[in-house]
């Protein structure tokens, strides 16, 4: 087969097995689009801003497991992009960037729409390629894929100038199947002998403690969390990237942790003596002040990323491999070992926690008038039957989410965590509807958010989009306001946002439906207007209490046992 | 504590910028680095000295061994290892003693390589600490340049940064 440079990269897409791919045209990318015209294997999602494709693309990678594809021109295009690069870089997320460039003569020169993608990526991509040849785009696209999807994965962008991808020049093409970089081979076995001693370790543990995120996600290792988790019948908390991939509602769990975590899954942390730390990092909003966390525990860290392990806590046990391998390999090792959890010194720590627990440290006004922004969230949870998927932007709105809507499954609560990208719901929404038509998604986003990537409800009405964005408008950056409340006494710079626009009329002039809803008692009904319009995307204007805040709290540069609670009156 | 880095790198364009990113975004010290390609002309080989705790030397190899394009890295500072920097010095002979000068080139086991009206050109090899020794040695003033090639390294006996070991 004979195919010019943009017909290779339309070509190698559908061979692939690309389905959609998310960008928006320009001029350096114009014989790519006309190659993707000529096709339709591969569905092309025209998005409103870059920064709206590389989200898009994000939601669809974080909800199927896939990588998202986004195809954008050279300059603005690749640009406007890199925020949401940076975001799928910063939560690990599986995704090819096919950004155009100037042709190969004006490299350098300045010339019109000329950056330096390579360049300007290069910090928050996993890898990047400028291709050289025309020889060249079939493998490189190859090794794209196989670098953002192996390993811990992450985000590739591959640069092409536009003269390789001329109609004119012809070469042959056929799909390489297989890639093999000598410089790039990941590792996903775990150690036997490390695994072994980790069990050892958990067997003999008298206040054990299971730490999760983002890693069992990707590697799709829930059944075998779950799995281990109910053979030792230790307690587990996971981080924000982490929910859902262990049931929510299943008492074991002691919630999400952190500095909006709840109190006995801190308290449990703060305590403990052996922790198993599992596909997390260790962030700075994980782990709180470094010298006060966990001061009594050995940890062990199962991380496909050698440098994540020991980079903020020392570990005693690091295995590195793929989570669902390590954690299959030891399910296999404990049948091997004859002993059993000491279940005299569990019962004990079980009733600690018990008695954290019952300080319901969730708790807020269930009494008020006005509409407390947990109560929507709550209340979605049961319109949704605790089946959405739910995208978030970011602010008070997202850690109402992830307090208050128990994730059941895995990929369902796609968020932005590490880069924490206002934004990012409306368009990673797009990306989840379209890779499941059937299912219901929801955007729970804020005033100031959802007015970063809002021009997308127009992408929604195009592709036929039904998302529900859940609107928790409290007039403020509530996260911003809450921190100025809490340590600038009160002094709320900027925070409040003024001249907002009219939402229901704004949904309507983009074509869908707009829905207001001022008094707690309509809340329910309306979630369930919404989500029985099951074709149409509606934009439901809750608006909240304005002072509330998100509870428990711990202050930057505090220990876990340290955290701030509501005070109710 | 200092420590020198060996990589093998993939000769690519773009590579060097990689190593040289990731150190500044990640806060990291170089103190030199040393780059050229190796006897297979798609591998390049590296040296970097830098300075941290063990914990930091630890995460600059691991991040320095995530970059797709490094195919292998080594910690000389670990092994029995052989370091060298090579470097050109120019003086002014006209307020120096040439006969001393010769004499010191000869006790550092230099050598002049350039010779004009009242100006000699030095090369030197050894360790920083010889260079810079030798700097020491000469009178204020009398320096008219330096160019030091930044330090190389490599393993002492069998142990080598190759594709096959
Ligand atoms: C692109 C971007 N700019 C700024 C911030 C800082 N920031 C974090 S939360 C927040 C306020 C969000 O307000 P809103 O969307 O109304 O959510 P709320 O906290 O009120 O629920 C801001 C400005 C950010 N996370 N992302
Ligand atoms: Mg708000």
């Amino acid at each position: 087969m004979e195919l010019s440079g943009a017909e290779i990269v339309a070509q190698f897409l559908e061979d692939e097995g690309v389905d959609y791919i998310f960008g928006y045209p320009g001029g350096a990318v114009l014989h790519i689009y006309d190659a993707l015209f000529k096709q339709d294997a591969v569905k092309h999602i025209l998005v409103r801003h870059e920064q709206g494709a590389t989200h898009a693309a994000d939601g669809y990678a974080r909800a199927t497991g896939k990588p998202g594809v986004v195809l954008v021109t050279s300059g603005p295009g690749a640009t406007n992009a890199i925020t949401g690069i940076a975001t799928a870089f910063m939560d690990s997320v599986p995704m090819v960037i096919i950004t155009g460039q100037v042709p190969r003569a004006f490299i350098g020169s300045d010339a019109f729409q000329e950056v330096d993608s390579v360049g300007i990526s290069r910090p928050c991509v996993k890898h990047n390629f400028l291709v050289g040849d025309v020889k060249d785009i079939a493998d490189t696209l190859k090794k794209a894929f196989y670098i953002a999807t192996t390993g811990r994965p992450g985000p590739v962008l591959v640069d092409i100038p536009k003269d390789i991808t001329a109609p004119h020049i012809k070469i042959p093409y056929i799909y390489p199947e297989s890639v093999d970089i000598r410089s790039y081979k990941p590792v996903t076995k775990g150690h036997l002998g490390q695994i072994r001693r980790a069990a050892e370790l958990l067997l003999i543990a008298k206040r054990p403690m299971i730490y999760t995120g983002g890693g069992v996600v990707s590697s799709n290792a829930s059944q075998s969390l779950t799995e281990l988790t109910k053979r030792l019948g230790f307690p587990i908390t996971q981080t924000l990237m982490g929910l859902g991939s262990y049931p929510a509602s299943d008492k074991q769990f002691l919630g999400m942790l952190g500095m909006h975590g709840t109190y006995e899954a801190n308290m449990a942390m703060h305590e403990c003596d052996v922790l198993f730390a599992i596909g997390a990092r260790f962030d700075d909003r994980v782990t709180g002040q470094l010298e006060q966390f966990c001061p009594d525990a050995q940890i062990i860290h199962v991380d496909i990323d050698p440098a994540s392990i020991a980079k903020n806590v020392h570990v005693d046990i690091p295995i590195v491999g793929d989570v669902d391998e390590v954690l299959s390999d030891m399910l296999e090792i404990l049948k091997t070992i004859d002993a059993t959890p000491d279940k005299e010194a569990l019962d004990g720590w079980w009733k600690k926690i018990e008695k954290w627990r019952k300080k319901d440290c969730l708790q807020y006004n269930r009494k008020s008038k006005l509409i407390k922004p947990q109560f929507v969230i709550e209340k979605l949870h049961e319109v949704t039957q605790g089946d959405a998927y739910i995208t978030s932007d970011v602010g008070q709105h997202q850690m109402f989410v992830a307090q208050f809507y128990p994730f059941d499954k895995s990929r369902r609560w796609i968020n932005s965590g590490g880069l924490g990208t206002m934004g990012f719901g409306l368009p990673a929404a797009m990306g989840v509807q379209l890779a499941y038509p059937g299912e219901q998604v929801a955007c729970v986003t804020g005033e100031a958010s959802i007015q970063m990537c809002i021009q997308e409800l127009s992408t929604c009405l195009q592709y036929g989009l039904p998302i529900k964005v859940i609107n928790l408008n409290n007039r403020y950056m509530g996260m911003v306001r809450q921190w100025q409340e809490f340590f600038y006494e009160g002094r709320y710079a900027m925070s409040y946002v003024e001249a907002l626009p009219d939402f229901v009329k704004l949904a309507e002039s983009y074509g869908h439906v707009g829905i207001l809803v001022e008094k707690p008692s309509e809340v329910k009904s309306a979630l369930e207007k919404a989500f029985a319009m099951k074709d149409k995307l509606v934009f439901v204007d809750f608006i909240t209490d304005q002072k509330e805040n998100v509870y428990p709290m711990i202050a930057q540069g505090k220990g876990h046992h340290e955290m701030v609670e509501r005070e109710l009156a | 504590m200092r420590y020198i880095i060996s990589i093998l790198i993939e000769n690519e364009v773009g590579a060097l910028s990689r190593v040289a990113g990731l150190f500044s975004a990640r806060g990291y010290n170089i103190e030199s680095l040393t780059v050229a390609p190796t006897e297979d002309a798609s591998l390049s080989r590296m040296t970097i000295v830098t300075c941290g705790t063990e914990s930091i030397i630890e995460q600059i190899s691991k991040q320095l061994n995530k970059l797709v394009d490094v195919v292998k890295l080594n910690n000389l500072i670990e092994d029995a290892h052989i370091e060298r920097e090579m470097m050109l010095i120019k003086i002014n002979v006209a307020q120096v003693s040439k006969q001393e000068l010769m004499h010191l080139v000869d006790i550092f086991r230099g050598r002049v390589i350039d010779v004009a009206s009242d100006i000699y050109t030095v090369e030197l090899t050894g360790t920083g600490d010889k260079l810079d020794a030798f700097i020491a040695t000469l009178e204020e003033g009398a320096i008219l340049e330096t160019v030091r090639s930044g330090v190389m390294g490599i393993a002492r006996g069998a142990k080598a940064l190759s594709l096959q070991q």
